[in-house]
């Protein structure tokens, strides 16, 4: 359950920033290959923002899909683990997938 | 609540005493009074762009940790497993028998009780235990107060001994040079596929309870398969540290972490960092 800390940090952040005002919504990208369960964020998100300026806010996940460069035939192809190899048999250098980000937020 | 940890911090000890997580290091919350406004208006409020990296915190305490290891010459190694893959018998033995030559401590991460630190303790190191509450995992930010508790003396070796779980600890850089993730025979072969993150960030992975072998289905060369598809540059060692077997090799390989860190050391040398948000 470290998306409890990850929410917490999704809190903190923009709580932060938004330097007293309340905070309606926040957009989050979280990439397929990272250890994150969108589920699980939303699921501890509520009880994190519980008493904060984002009390009630909206928490919007952004979605980004697992992509790799072949390090030998330079193709991207999609990725759905951490890991793999190129159909030519290349190591693959991970391009995308890997984000836990705040990307905005919108302040009342 | 700790916001590096998201867990009270009344919850989070440090040997028994509760660790103030939010307190320590005047890094204060301070309002900043700019709102990183960019004028996007919409329909129900104003638009603030962030593009913060949620695990920048950590990652900053991670790096302040190895900058006080590198300072210190402190070789400092992360050890990870699934509970029950007997990383506190393998503490043991590496104390009393590498622990003879090299001046070895021990942070232990534990949700709770202070058995782990106490064998550590019995084995002749001196060891800090982090009870990190409900917590899943620890954090740069519980080390460093694990580390002004410990004060691990110079040219010495910290083990960490993280909470037993192959997921949450994979995510978070505790500032260590090496990663060792420990997996016994009495688990699945393949593991390492199962739980990649994990796998793909270690540096070793040592199979324990190696004596065990003769009585499980488990083989040796398909967790190494399945380990190595997850990560090519992974290193294996089969150990048993009930039965010492295998174990020379290990203390050789953290013989060599320590000459690496030597070199690391050197005044003027600047080394890159990967993986450190580009802000920092």
């Amino acid at each position: 359950m470290h998306e409890l800390g990850i929410a917490a940090s999704v809190v903190d952040v923009c709580a932060e920033q938004a330097a007293g005002a309340r905070v309606l919504r926040v957009r989050v990208e979280v990439g397929r290959l990272t250890a994150v369960l969108p589920d699980a964020l939303r699921f501890v998100f509520d009880v994190c923002a519980h008493g904060t300026a984002l009390e009630g806010a909206e928490l919007e996940i952004v979605d980004i899909p697992g992509r790799a460069r072949c390090e030998a035939c330079g193709q991207t192809v999609a990725l759905s683990e951490p890991y793999g190899l190129c159909a030519c048999g290349g190591m693959l250098r991970i391009v995308s997938g890997e984000e836990l980000r705040v990307k905005d937020m919108e302040v009342a | 609540m700790c916001t590096t940890c998201g867990c009270g911090a009344d919850e989070i000890t440090v040997d028994s005493e509760p660790a103030q997580l939010g307190h320590a290091h005047g890094h204060d919350h301070h309002a900043h009074d700019h709102h990183h406004d960019h004028g996007h208006g919409t329909a129900h409020g104003r638009l603030v762009t962030l593009e913060q990296d949620l695990l920048a915190k950590n990652q900053l305490f991670a790096e302040r940790n190895r900058g006080w290891f590198d300072g210190r010459g402190v070789l400092a190694v992360n050890l990870m497993s699934a509970p029950g893959a007997g990383k506190t018998t393998l503490l043991e033995r590496t104390i009393r028998e590498w622990g003879r030559g090299v001046p070895v401590s021990v942070l232990e991460g534990d949700q709770a009780t202070s058995a782990d630190a106490d064998r550590i303790r019995a084995a002749g190191a001196a060891a800090v235990q982090i009870n990190t509450g409900t917590g899943c995992h620890l954090d740069a930010h519980m080390v460093a107060h694990g580390l002004d508790r410990l004060r691990p003396q110079r040219d010495s070796a910290l083990l960490i001994e993280s909470v037993g779980n192959l997921v949450c600890p994979a995510l978070f850089d505790l500032g260590e040079h090496v990663r060792v993730v420990v997996v016994s025979v009495t688990e699945g072969d393949d593991k390492p596929q199962k739980y990649p993150h994990m796998f793909r960030g270690c540096d070793l992975l040592l199979i324990n309870k190696t004596d065990l072998l003769p009585y499980v289905r488990f083989e040796l060369a398909r967790c190494i398969v399945s380990a190595r598809k997850v990560n090519p540059r992974l290193e294996v060692q089969a150990i048993s540290a009930e039965t010492g077997d295998g174990m020379q090799a290990w203390y050789e390989w953290l013989d060599q972490q320590r000459a690496k860190l030597g070199e690391r050391s050197l005044p003027n040398v600047v080394t890159e960092r990967p993986g450190v948000p580009a802000h920092f």
